[in-house]
């Protein structure tokens, strides 16, 4: 993919350059190790905001469970560094060793069949983006085929999430339970916990989250996003120019549960464990902010939204655990009603007609100055 | 129609068709026939169900029972953007354009090609797409504002936007509410002209109040009163029905 | 399965366990009535709902102790002052809220959920900060315990029947409010046809104000009588949330009776199903055909055709 500016247009591949920077070079210089994967942790929000921007941003659709599919993928990507770790070496004080300890606890004595695929990593890999996409084709299929949307498919999709949380919790045999996936060690045979494991998945995630950035880019630069955008605002006059708006809502859904899940993935991988506090309704509204505070319009948006809140809600829950909700509430409540473009919508309207204007008077000044003092240097453009 | 008779093609056939909401018969046992390049007018009164005709046509409302036939194909089973594939194109009665995209993209959308997800995201906007737009812009008096977001332009230019995006589909059927409500008289004036030139070649259905309009571009009316025809045939002779005076044209 | 047991023994496990799902169903009812009418007459989203419900509660504690403290004889009736309370005071900060956000929002229903979502976590930080983290229960009169003995083997708490009862009457005068009175009407005016409504002489936003402000104080009376049967802690409106917006749109969000029905089939449904399986997996299966029925029939079991 050639990345010129018709692509990104200049705004957007400043915000791009500068990303970059920071993910690539500016952190990983400048943290230790652990503040380094805290980052790699609030990154994997990063790819269910760049989902929402997508589905809810651009195509109108608020998913209000999102934490589904980042909990389906991070438990597939969970299930396959569990049953690593359970070997039968490993859990040879079992009663039934080989199978996952919590698996023993509960007296299950055979590893239940849709563990199975789970002992491959390429199969594992399939699953993580197949079991989500497939779930939200079904739902998406049942609700936008019988034209379900708005505020319907948030409580439908807020259900979802209830129903899966309370499954997991309830069926610790097979999920782990209230306590999830816990003790994952490596991935075929290397060691997924120590330093050097830390900082080589850091920058495994955050090449990931710029391909996921580039194709998210891509999808909204086609006619499809165009689609999307023109579906949110006159859902008829799309379906009378012969278009079926079901089937590029059920695009947009399922492409958002597929970035979801990469990022669940990457949480199992980076933070080492998979449990079901990361699937129901809770953390699924807040992933929904990390899209609003960003800017429900801007993939950047979503990236930086994911990084501040999350380093927010650290930083404050650690100090002040009191303030913290007041503030996230605060955030929601300021977020919809004051600045509904987000860190985006902002920056758009305040700082980069600042930069404009400051960079359009330095140029004059050049240009008036070039036929005065050659010595300036530069060129008259 | 006799038996043996040999049947005309009709474009478009619409028989028996009844629509309910909660028992109340909107339209009710209605039938009438369109010919291929012929323009229709329906008039009546408010509540006489002409709006609700096109809705069932485009399939935005469901019919209760009959039969609608266009080019031999039975529209009542198709959805939406199915019926708009086999060649009929609606716009509403408020004018219904993306604000939020240019001129341009507006159009583009219109453009019958890539329809699918898949062929959306593969669509290239190839120079065959860039002149059919600049020559549908050019016909709705939009050349010069390609580059505009929609939610810039007027009431009426947001109605010739709306036509364009109806003749980039190339309908052969042509369905129109109301298509001058709401306009200036100038305004008014250039959309007769637009109209005139683009229903060569096709058939349209057109809604609408303004008589003098009617009667420059009509060549067959049909009277709907209560869901059901009152009267139909020329300009001329429905003028002079004397049931069409009683409920319509008297006050 | 029922092996152990005789068809007497039988036939009162499900009386009792019917009886379980009648309270359950009466706090869907109570829950969901107040929801009906801001979701189903205004079509705004209110995810602080449960924090209505528990400020109600926490009025009823907090009448209850007062009562204790310097009107003891007084405490067999605190109940019903301490529910006037709850409505006022739910239905105060209801109205303090439509003025203050939801107005705003009328046009943005999933903006409205957001920033209604964000209500509910300063009001549950609220709580804790003034009344503390653990759960609080109010001491019930002495009349409202013990059990009324039906027959040898069905036995029903008195607490659960006043509940029953409570509900019954909440939802006569809702629906009288709704359906009868002149503000109803004005009401249902305003949501068929806001404009329209403006235009003969109707002040919708005042009326706006007031439904909210009424299914807000309805949501108090709710956690007032919750208090009877359950104890309450900051984080206890919102176990319910979900529950209950399922509740109201399964049964069609603008029908009352709907709303009925579909409370009276979900909790009966999970109380059943409690009797074989676990309670998680019980909630699980209702909700998971809720879900699915919703599915196949978005519109919820009672909604009308009505031309868009």
């Amino acid at each position: 993919m050639i990345i010129n500016s018709r692509f990104f247009n200049r705004s957007e591949l400043i915000g791009f350059i500068a990303l970059a920077a920071l993910l690539f070079v500016i952190l990983p210089l400048s943290l230790d190790v652990f503040r380094l994967n805290l980052v790699a942790k609030y990154l994997t929000y990063a790819f269910v905001a760049i989902g929402l921007v997508l589905c809810w941003g651009y195509g109108g659709i608020l998913s209000l469970g999102q934490g589904v599919f980042f909990g389906l993928g991070g438990y597939c990507m969970a299930m396959f560094l569990k049953l690593e770790a359970s070997s039968v070496e490993n859990t040879k004080i079992q009663s039934t060793p080989g199978i996952p300890d919590f698996m023993d606890w509960n007296q299950i004595t055979a590893l239940p069949f849709f563990w199975q695929p789970f002992h491959s990593l390429t199969l594992t890999i399939l699953l993580i983006i197949l079991v989500p996409g497939l779930f939200a084709l079904i739902i998406g299929t049942a609700m936008f085929k019988r034209r379900v949307g708005g505020t319907y498919f948030a409580i439908i999709t807020q259900a979802v999430a209830a129903i899966l949380t309370i499954l997991i919790v309830g069926q610790q045999g097979y999920t782990g339970g209230i306590n999830g996936m816990t003790d994952l060690r490596t991935l075929k045979g290397w060691d997924i916990r120590p330093d050097h494991a830390k900082v080589i998945l850091y920058f495994f995630e955050v090449f990931l989250l710029f391909g996921c950035i580039l194709l998210a880019q891509f999808i909204r630069l086609t006619k499809l996003g165009r689609i999307l955008v023109a579906m949110r605002e006159q859902e008829d006059r799309v379906r009378f120019s012969g278009y079926s708006v079901a089937n590029f809502k059920i695009f947009a859904f399922c492409m958002a549960a597929v970035f979801a899940a990469i990022g669940g993935a990457m949480f199992a991988l980076n933070v080492g464990f998979m449990s079901p506090s990361f699937v129901g309704i809770v953390p699924s509204i807040e992933m929904v902010i990390y899209t609003a505070v960003g800017g429900r319009m801007s993939i950047f948006g979503a990236v930086w939204g994911a990084m501040l809140v999350n380093f927010a809600k650290t930083s404050l829950s650690e100090s002040f655990p009191q303030l913290w909700l007041f503030g996230l509430g605060a955030l929601f409540i300021a977020v919809v009603l004051a600045f509904p473009n987000g860190l985006s919508g902002l920056w758009a309207d305040y700082v980069q007609p600042r930069i404009d204007r400051l960079l359009a008077s330095r140029k004059s000044k050049m240009s008036n100055g070039a036929d005065s003092s050659v010595a300036a240097g530069a060129p008259a453009e | 129609m006799l038996i043996g008779h040999q049947p005309k093609e009709f474009l478009l056939a619409v028989e028996a068709l009844t629509v309910s909401f909660d028992g109340f018969k909107a339209v009710n046992n209605l039938s009438f026939y369109v010919e291929e390049n012929e323009i229709r007018v329906i008039i009546g009164p408010n509540g006489a169900g002409k709006t609700t005709v096109l809705d069932l046509i485009c399939g935005k409302t469901k019919a209760t029972s009959g039969s609608i036939q266009f080019r031999g194909k039975e529209l009542t089973k198709l959805k939406e953007n199915e019926i708009v594939q086999t060649g009929v194109g609606r716009k509403f009665q408020t004018p219904s354009v993306f604000e939020d995209l240019t001129v341009f993209e507006n159009l583009e959308i219109s453009f019958p090609r890539g329809r699918t997800v898949f062929g959306s995201l593969t669509f290239q906007r190839d120079a065959a797409v860039k002149a059919r737009v600049e020559e549908v812009a050019e016909m709705i008096f939009l050349k010069d504002r390609l580059h505009t977001y929609a939610d810039q332009l007027s009431h009426g230019q947001k109605q010739w936007l709306e036509i364009g995006m109806l003749l980039i589909q190339d309908p052969d059927l042509l369905m129109l509410d109301e298509p001058v409500a709401g306009m200036s008289v100038s305004e008014r004036a250039k959309t007769a002209e637009l109209l005139n030139r683009i229903i060569k070649d096709r058939s349209v259905l057109v809604i609408e109040h303004d008589m003098k309009f009617v009667e420059d571009i009509a060549h067959k009316v049909t009277v709907l009163h209560q869901g059901q025809i009152l009267s139909e045939g020329t300009m001329e002779k429905v003028k002079n029905d004397p049931k069409v005076i009683e409920v319509y044209l008297g006050h | 399965m029922f092996g152990d047991y005789s068809i007497g023994d039988l036939g009162s496990i499900f009386v009792m366990q019917g009886f379980a799902g009648l309270i359950l169903f009466s706090v869907y009812v109570l829950m969901a009535l107040g929801l009906a009418i801001i979701f189903g007459q205004m079509g705004v989203i209110n995810m602080a709902h449960g924090e209505f419900m528990i400020l109600g509660a926490y009025v009823t504690w907090l009448t209850s102790n007062a009562f204790q403290e310097y009107l003891p004889s007084l405490f067999p009736g605190y109940f019903f002052l301490a529910m006037v309370l709850a409505f006022l005071a739910s239905g105060a900060l209801g109205m303090l809220v439509e003025w203050g956000l939801i107005r705003h929002l009328y046009k943005r229903p999933l903006d409205t959920l957001l920033a209604t979502w964000g209500l509910s976590l300063i009001l549950q930080q609220a709580y804790r900060s003034i009344f503390g983290a653990r759960e609080v229960g109010v001491e019930l009169p002495q009349w409202m315990l013990g059990s009324l003995k039906v027959t040898d083997t069905i036995e029903v708490p008195i607490n659960g029947v006043f509940v029953m009862c409570l509900t019954v009457l909440i939802t006569v005068v809702v629906a009288y409010v709704l359906y009868l009175s002149r503000w109803g009407r004005q009401v249902r005016a305003v949501v068929q046809n806001r404009i329209m409504a403006g235009a003969v002489g109707i002040n919708t936003e005042k009326v706006d104000r007031y439904t909210f402000g009424l299914g807000c104080g309805i949501a108090g009376v709710a956690g007032s009588a919750f208090t009877m049967i359950g104890s309450t802690g900051p984080t206890s409106g919102q176990l319910y949330i979900v529950d209950t917006f399922l509740v109201v749109v399964f049964g069609g969000a603008a029908s009352l009776l709907g709303t009925i029905a579909s409370a009276f089939s979900i909790s009966q449904t999970q109380s059943t199903l409690e009797f074989f399986m676990s309670g998680s997996m019980a909630k699980v299966l209702t909700l998971l055909a809720v879900v699915g029925i919703l599915m196949l029939r978005p519109q919820g079991l009672f909604a009308l055709k009505v031309r868009k």
